[in-house]
């Protein structure tokens, strides 16, 4: 993260994505067998001999070099793309020709493990207020679970302590506030999920 | 890293201050808008402290107004600042001043540094 001025003289924060070049491997159509419309973008090189065969063909068919991160995307416009020029299996996507500055994205990402946490943390529970009134060590404790002999178990899906972070977090209303299309370069503002260079997903 | 070294350098603005220290004593002409209209007001005190690198540094400066400590914090790629000027070198020796937040009247005055400045020809 870092921080950027804007016109008004606000100091604004902001995140800095690498988002591309992107790269078409495959295109789905309903008319075909997939059943339904997408297209799969490939990202980052990938080594040859960590990728297996199944995927090295998957690669050639489309014409490009092995790639280390793939996702399809259902709405994507690919009829905008084409328009403009020729998009096919293989071609680049570059990050201006997806998106502009003032453009609100969301940002799909996978949270920072935080390890095994107790109720406080993960859940947001207030813990015992008091120190006093006979209270010991009781002030991030849960409280009750639940009621005794009837119904006799504790429900299903009841907020305890456990392993937290980690989890796929989609972050929405983020703003684009500059593109380096010469660096394929990103900035928008505020936090995205997810430790420093990690992977995500940018939706419009 | 690279990445964000590399937008740094394209959005910051060229930042021409006078070379300052901690214990230095300031004065910060900084613009204030107050609806429509912009105005510029002086700031003056001690800095003491300069934090962080790149374009989020900033500095921290105190002084003592109608008796109540004021600080006021200051990032370096500010576009407000308008003109920085040193008034005094303080003579100090560490590199953040904290301990003036506790001392009031005489003591929390920093000693000026005699020292030869050197003038670029």
């Amino acid at each position: 993260m870092t921080s950027v001025f804007d016109d008004a003289g606000n100091n604004i924060a902001c995140t800095v994505i690498e988002a591309g070049p992107c790269v078409i491997t495959q295109v789905k159509t309903s008319d075909s067998n997939d059943g339904y419309d997408a297209v799969q973008l490939g990202y980052g090189e990938a080594k040859e001999k960590r990728t297996s065969n199944a995927l090295l063909s998957h690669f050639a068919n489309a014409k490009t070099t092995p790639k280390r991160k793939v996702v399809e995307f259902r709405d994507f416009d690919f009829a905008a793309l084409t328009a403009e020029g020729e998009k096919a299996l293989g071609s680049v996507i570059e990050v201006n020709e997806v998106f502009a500055e003032g453009d609100v994205v969301s940002v799909i990402g996978t949270s920072k493990g935080k390890g095994f946490q107790g109720v406080v943390k993960r859940h947001g529970f207030k813990g015992v207020n008091d120190a006093t009134h006979g209270q010991h060590n009781r002030q991030r404790a849960p409280g009750s679970i639940g009621a005794a002999s009837y119904p006799a178990k504790v429900f299903k899906g009841m907020r305890m302590a456990g392993r937290m972070g980690g989890d796929r977090v989609k972050m929405q209303g983020l703003e684009v506030i500059r593109i380096f299309p010469e660096k394929n370069l990103l900035l928008v503002k505020g936090a995205i999920p997810g430790h420093k260079g990690g992977f995500i997903i940018i939706e419009k | 890293m690279d990445a964000i070294k590399y937008i740094q350098e394209q959005v910051s603005k060229e930042q021409n201050y006078p070379d300052f220290r901690p214990g230095d004593n300031v004065v910060i002409s900084y613009k204030i808008v107050e609806g429509a209209k912009e105005r510029i007001q002086a700031y003056r005190g001690d800095v003491i402290q300069i934090n962080s690198l790149g374009a989020t540094k900033t500095f921290t400066v105190r002084k003592i107004s109608n008796g109540v400590g004021v600080e006021r914090i200051f990032p370096f790629a500010s576009p407000a600042i308008v003109e920085l000027k040193v008034l005094k070198r303080g003579k100090v020796r560490r590199a953040k001043l904290y301990y003036l937040r506790d001392l009031v009247g005489k003591k929390a005055r920093i000693k000026e540094k005699k020292r030869a400045m050197v003038v670029k020809s």
